[in-house]
């Protein structure tokens, strides 16, 4: 591979336009606009203080399009796409990997597949080489994949008997069960097993494409430099991807009480409802609603109620949880076996307090501050920030978005609190998944 | 939003993924001084983000516990946030989120740290909240009885549903036996925790929460003078305790060693570890760490390694293989092997492969270049810990933390430079000539061997 002649390609000269500034207080975050002579985009935020860049992409689509029978395609190939490519086997190509110290590697969600390339800044070029490599020329070696295959299969195998992963499959199996989202997106043993070289081909050519990939990049690099690497790692991406994306669904939320039992002293729950996409305009309402009702502090309600006045769980939450195709509000508690009751009564009259607008203007300025203020506190690093980048195309959330975001949250008022608690939270409609040896609990026939 | 036990191992690796790539500059070069009180200041500038890391560490641990009252080291942790005559009714966390900060504490072996992650004017607020509370807790009976339900529910979380934690947890008795205080979990014995009290915590508390046993650090978008104003400010006026050092933590009681072995329904998985006794950088030969650290690099970690390229590639006998070495502990450190089968592959199977490709490296040597690029690659690894803006707080303040110096940290890269080749077969034989060690099979019930 001439990996080392790529430093004296001539640069391409690059678009580069400032749009945004982030203004916390005294620094500032610039997000670049970057399109490469091709028209390949991606968001920039230079930072030239350590010899560091992360690069993290995302293409839209992930296991939510694998089918039933081949149910773990995407996780497969993401964990088999740095295991060779081009002229490279598995082991040369890992061993470039470790000896110049660049992460690459590839994960699969419900609806993205994604990409991470973390390397010193002098290694940049050659790292990006091997992305292209990996993701338009991989091997899919025999050794690699029945390796792999094996590895993940023994986590599946692991996993069906861990509460958490069996509650969390059970809630999503009930909620859509007829639709990717109700498949673990690692597969079972049985589908895992089945998969082969040509799927996992078919899967790298049909749905990795340039028109739906979004990139987002952080350290020290120039636009000129980045724009050209676009081109090259990026450019003989097909154009378009030819595998459908998933249709939307609407959750079949029912109230249902699942029991599945297991002999662990402690049972866990997961529980949730419909919710709404990142796209609906309610949803910054929504997002503080529920941080008032159980979002990531240690002052919600479900916490104060469940874990510090009662000492019912260590760990107790909800999240709203869009998906492309459905939105969900979801959360978790784990409790002893007989205390279940107990927990979920505290947490039906939560959910039911709340839905009846009981909230004060108190609450709702805690939340709002938080959530302001808090969001800041990930740009720590330069792959947090790449990520931040990446989540704001892939939700259209616009380059000015972090100008823009306080003001969206500011907007939200109680009345807007009370009407979504109103219209999003119906206790009759909460479905519930207990793991455990739960005491008095019935299950819903 | 859990407020959570820290292993040894996991600071460990911080403290030792680290390197500067300046030659021989310190690897995060920190600002530091000492206030009138004994309390000591590590500050680490980073203007990335308008943001500010603030920790609070205690050279106080599980290890620290009085013997039979386990787990109120982690116990006390959890009691921190309820309150003091300034600031009650958990207000401390209250008046952080509506600040839209983010906070936790951790409880190791070796230490307890409260940390809060807040926009950067936002420092003296959470300086103030912290020191109020270094000597003003107030407990009711009733605050320490529901907390204890907590930690109970947190302790079946992470240990009683776990088949593998409940391993670990009996293993450990028998690597650090007769009442060592690594021998038993950082939760504490369920027993002994259930009969814990508030005087109980009060007790710990007043013991080893004092400035002169606690260091902070401070990381992110401030400058030296003003941490120094406001630490002046805040904590300088607490009068230390003249606690006593902590003594060195040895023991000379035989360890019991040998086989422990978990069989569960549950275990779908077979795996099998091997715990050996090592030095840390404080017990034992301690110029060998930085070999032990070049040793566990080349031997087990990662899909490049030895024992991962002769056991998962070339004869696949393992779905997964490695070593660790912990030397960041107060008391002794340890080299860990691991490994769990493929189908079909029993564990002495696999434990006998291990102990072969481990020979061959004994028998042979290091391969041309290989030392070279380990190195390399563990050099590099500091650059990279600097890019996030708590990697270096955490890495300095475990390393003061567990009494060992900053230049631990420091001077890291210069320890791994100066490793040879004998110097990695000497640690390796050390390793394989140790008589400290035991064995632990997680296996599913009446499935034999793991096959």
């Amino acid at each position: 591979m001439n990996w080392r002649m790529k430093k004296l390609y001539v640069i391409l000269l690059a678009v580069a336009l400032p749009l945004s500034l982030l203004s916390f207080q005294a620094a500032a975050v610039e997000v670049e606009r970057v399109v490469s002579p091709q028209g390949i985009e991606a968001w920039l935020v230079q930072d030239h203080s350590n010899p560091v860049v992360s690069v993290r992409l995302a293409f839209r689509g992930g296991a939510e399009m694998d089918p039933a029978d081949k149910a773990g395609l995407a996780n497969l190939a993401a964990s088999t796409m740095d295991e060779g490519a081009g002229e490279f086997d598995s082991q040369t190509f890992q061993q470039i990997l470790a000896d110049q110290s660049i992460t690459l590697r590839f994960s699969a969600s419900n609806d993205r597949f994604g990409g991470e390339v973390t390397t010193l800044t002098e290694n940049l070029d050659q790292s990006m080489d091997l992305l292209r490599l990996a993701l338009t020329q991989p091997r899919f070696d025999d050794e690699p994949v029945a390796r792999l295959k094996s590895q993940l299969i023994a986590g599946i195998q692991s996993d069906s008997q861990r509460p958490g992963k069996l509650a969390y499959n059970a809630f999503f199996k009930a909620m859509f069960p007829d639709h990717g989202y109700g498949r673990d997106s690692d597969g079972t043993v049985e589908s895992v097993t089945g998969l082969t070289q040509a799927d996992l081909k078919a899967f790298v050519h049909t749905r990795l494409a340039r028109g739906n990939l979004v990139v987002g990049v952080v350290g020290d690099v120039t636009p000129e430099r980045l724009g050209a690497l676009l081109d090259k790692t990026f450019g003989t991406l097909p154009a378009q991807p030819t595998t459908p994306r998933a249709a939307d669904v609407v959750p079949n939320a029912t109230g249902r009480v699942q029991v599945i039992e297991l002999d662990v002293p402690q049972s866990t729950i997961v529980f949730g409802q419909a919710g709404l996409k990142r796209d609906d305009p309610d949803f910054y309402t929504v997002l503080v609603m529920n941080h008032i009702l159980g979002g990531g502090s240690f002052t919600s309600r479900l916490y104060e109620e469940i874990r510090e006045k009662r000492g019912l769980a260590y760990s107790v939450g909800s999240d709203l949880y869009p998906l492309d195709h459905a939105g969900l509000i979801l959360g978790s508690v784990g409790t002893e076996n007989a205390r279940v009751a107990e927990t979920l009564d505290v947490l039906r009259s939560e959910w039911t307090r709340m839905a009846t607008g009981d909230v004060s203007a108190q609450e709702l300025n805690n939340a709002k501050t938080y959530i302001t203020g808090s969001f800041p506190l990930t740009f720590t690093s330069t792959g947090a920030i790449a990520r931040v980048l990446v989540s704001m195309q892939i939700n259209g959330l616009g380059i000015d978005y972090l100008d823009h975001r306080k003001a969206y949250i500011g907007a939200v008022d109680l009345a807007g609190v009370k009407r979504v608690a109103a219209e999003y939270l119906h206790v009759d409609k909460l479905d519930i998944v207990v793991v455990g040896k739960p005491a008095g609990i019935v299950p819903s026939p | 939003m859990t407020k959570t036990l820290l292993r040894i191992c996991v600071v460990g690796a911080l403290a030792l993924g680290l390197w500067s790539g300046q030659a021989m500059a310190g690897v995060f070069n920190p600002e530091t001084f000492t206030l009138k009180n004994g309390m000591d200041v590590v500050v680490l500038p980073n203007h990335r983000a308008p943001v500010v890391l603030h920790m609070v560490w205690y050279k106080a641990g599980a290890a620290d516990e009085p013997k039979g009252k386990s787990g109120v080291a982690h116990l006390l942790e959890h009691l921190m946030f309820k309150g003091t005559p300034k600031h009650p009714d958990g207000e401390f966390s209250k008046l952080i989120a509506q600040h839209g900060g983010e906070e936790n504490a951790f409880t190791s072996l070796d230490y307890t740290g409260y940390h809060q992650t807040v926009a950067s004017d936002q420092l003296e607020m959470v300086m103030e909240l912290e020191a109020d509370r270094m000597t003003h807790l107030v407990l009711s009976a009733e605050d320490v009885a529901t907390e204890l339900a907590v930690v109970l529910e947190e302790r079946n979380q992470r240990l009683e549903g776990k088949p593998a934690a409940r391993l670990s947890e009996q293993a450990m008795q028998k690597l650090f036996p007769k009442g060592h205080p690594y021998g038993r979990p950082i939760i504490g014995w369920r027993a002994e925790t259930e009969a814990l009290s508030r005087e109980d915590a009060l007790s710990f508390y007043k013991d080893h929460y004092a400035p002169d046993n606690a260091i902070l650090v401070v990381a992110g978008d401030v400058d030296v003078a003003e941490v120094k104003r406001l630490a002046e400010k805040y904590y300088a006026p607490i009068p230390p305790r003249g606690l006593p050092k902590r003594a060195p933590l040895t023991t000379d009681a035989p360890i019991i060693g040998g086989e422990t072995v978990l069989r569960d329904d549950r275990v779908k998985q077979a795996s099998w570890s091997e715990h050996i006794i090592q030095p840390s950088l404080t017990n034992g030969e301690t110029r060998r760490v930085a070999a032990l650290e070049v040793l566990s690099e080349l031997l087990g970690s990662g899909g490049t390694s030895r024992l991962y390229k002769a056991l998962v590639i070339e004869r696949p006998l393992a779905v997964s293989v490695g070593t660790d070495y912990m030397a960041s502990a107060r008391g002794d450190g340890q080299f860990v092997f691991y490994a769990s089968p493929r189908p079909g592959v029993s564990l002495d199977e696999i434990s006998k492969a291990v102990r072969l490709e481990t020979q061959r490296l004994v028998d042979e040597g290091l391969a041309d270049g290989e030392l070279a690029r380990i190195k390399k690659r563990m050099l590099a690894d500091a650059i990279f810990s600097r890019d996030a803006m708590k990697a270096g707080a955490y890495a300095i303040g475990g390393a003061l933390a567990s009494g060992h110096k900053l230049e631990s940290v420091e001077d890291w890269p210069e320890h791994i430079g100066a490793v040879g080749e004998q110097d990695v077969l000497d640690a390796l034989n050390a390793v394989l000539a140790e008589p400290r060690r035991i064995t632990t099979k997680l296996l599913a019930n009446g499935k034999g061997d793991g096959a």
